[in-house]
């Protein structure tokens, strides 16, 4: 999985830096970096739901919306008839326009012109495995207007999913509007893949800069004078009130990377670039399948002792908490991709709807107005969007060290 | 969403606004009778009301 070999590879830069910083030079748990190899390897044909984000939004729209969203797909509505199409109106296509600005894409678009039909952007590379690896750029789509044929096979791009089709571009619909064409495994560099490739380039760079400033003593020089706070945040708050202070060093690395990765990937979907990696639920998925095998697999015996045959209960309540305990192995990283996901989402959907207020009160308040009621409402929001960010990154980490730590914790037995 | 789902929608915000009032009365309650401890309360305030707006965020966004 193209995510995971990025995060996997973050880890032994960490490793590299907590080395520097005068802390006991002992090696990093050789366990849990083959541990995230095994699992990148095994979980990589989920990669191919790559695309899968767009789904979630609309399976839940009524079939009257959905229709017509298909028909109005690259048609904006003439509301007044004077001749000109006037962009987001209706309450339909502010919801369509929401859901186009949270979903993947196969290109990167940084501004498009929807009544000019100009895009401004860059087309990412379209890597299909389809009877053999097929490489091209997703140019050939033409934001989905037309049909991509490479080595005589053809392919569509429809709601940001592609499906293989015949020459004319057929599409098979079920009772549900969703095309039941086959789907080739699409394993492409999409926008976010490229934002969490940009997101690893630049913890690299960072965390490069830190290790950099210790070469001349204790006390960082440069870039690193500002992370180290950071970075012994994350050491003295997190990973040693829940880890233990004999065991939290094999686990920096990752707790490292994810709360880095969660802040930065956040702070990047408030900007106008539009990435949105954090509020793809794939995303979210991989971080917290991370936590949930490194949890598992540093588990000591006192820990799978407590999930299967808790001691100090009778033997009726062992038997009745087993199965309680085993779900509560599930729920609990769920939480935390949900918590995150949700967040996220919900956080850009707000936004955006705020955003949309313009053209809902253009009519009422003139444009002038609209966009100073709206633009005063966005920043307020934008500035809590902030401090979710952060937090939101700062509980994903001290979950999973409390996770951790409740895998790796010695108990006195009496 | 129809009106029933609506209302769902409706209950689960009661249900976070109720537990954040509550997070929140009790962390007052705690700063007043022992200021030097304010930051510490602080802290796991804002812990509980993050995993609570996470549950109530989940259900509305799994509701959906």
């Amino acid at each position: 999985m193209l995510k995971t070999g990025r995060v996997f590879k973050l880890l032994f830069t960490f490793a590299q830096i907590l080395k520097t910083i005068n802390i006991h030079n002992r090696m990093i748990g050789k366990l849990n970096l083959k541990v995230l190899m095994v699992a990148a390897i095994a979980f990589l044909p989920f990669s191919g739901q790559a695309n899968d984000d767009q789904h979630h939004g609309d399976a839940h729209h009524n079939e009257a919306s959905h229709h017509a969203a298909n028909h109005e797909h690259n048609a904006h509505q003439d509301v007044h008839g004077d001749g000109v199409k006037d962009g987001v109106n209706t309450p339909k296509e502010i919801n369509d326009y929401i859901q186009h600005h949270l979903a993947d894409s196969h290109d990167y678009t940084f501004y498009s012109d929807e009544v000019a039909g100009k895009h401004y952007g860059f087309s990412l590379p379209v890597i299909l495995l389809d009877n053999g690896l097929k490489i091209f750029s997703s140019s050939k789509f033409h934001h989905g207007d037309s049909i991509a044929t490479v080595d005589g096979s053809h392919y569509k791009l429809y709601h940001g999913k592609i499906y293989k089709t015949d020459v004319a571009g057929t599409l098979a619909f079920d009772a549900h509007h969703h095309p039941t064409n086959e789907k080739p495994l699409d394993f492409s560099i999409t926008k976010n893949v490229f934002s969490i490739f940009v997101i690893a380039i630049i913890m690299f760079l960072l965390f490069a800069g830190l290790a950099k400033g210790y070469k001349k003593g204790p006390i960082p020089t440069g870039l690193g004078r500002a992370l180290e706070p950071l970075v012994l945040f994350v050491r003295d708050e997190i990973a040693r009130p829940n880890i233990g202070e004999k065991k939290y060093r094999k686990f920096m690395g990752f707790l490292l990377t994810v709360f880095f990765f969660i802040w930065i990937a956040n702070l990047l979907g408030m900007t106008p670039l539009g990435v949105n990696v954090t509020g793809n639920i794939t995303v979210t998925v991989c971080l917290a399948l991370f936590t949930f095998l490194i949890v598992q697999f540093s588990g000591n015996k006192d820990y799978w002792k407590h999930i299967f045959w808790m001691p100090g209960v009778p033997v009726p309540m062992k038997i009745l908490l087993a199965p309680i305990e085993i779900l509560g192995l599930f729920t609990k990283p769920f939480s935390l991709l949900i918590r995150l996901f949700a967040n996220i989402t919900a956080g850009h959907t707000v936004v955006m709807g705020l955003l949309a207020v313009i053209y809902v009160m253009k009519e009422v308040l003139g444009t002038g107005g609209a966009i100073g009621v709206s633009m005063l409402l966005t920043l307020f929001i934008s500035l809590i969007e902030l401090l979710v960010a952060f937090l939101q990154a700062y509980l994903f980490t001290m979950l999973s060290s409390l996770f951790i730590g409740m895998a790796v914790e010695e108990h006195d037995h009496h | 969403m129809t009106d029933i789902t609506l209302l769902g929608a409706g209950l689960v915000v009661l249900g976070a606004g109720l537990g954040f009032g509550k997070i929140g009365g009790s962390a007052m309650d705690a700063i007043a009778r022992q200021p030097e401890a304010a930051n510490k309360i602080q802290t796991a305030m804002i812990i509980i009301g993050a995993l609570l707006e996470g549950l109530a965020f989940g259900a509305l966004i799994l509701g959906k």
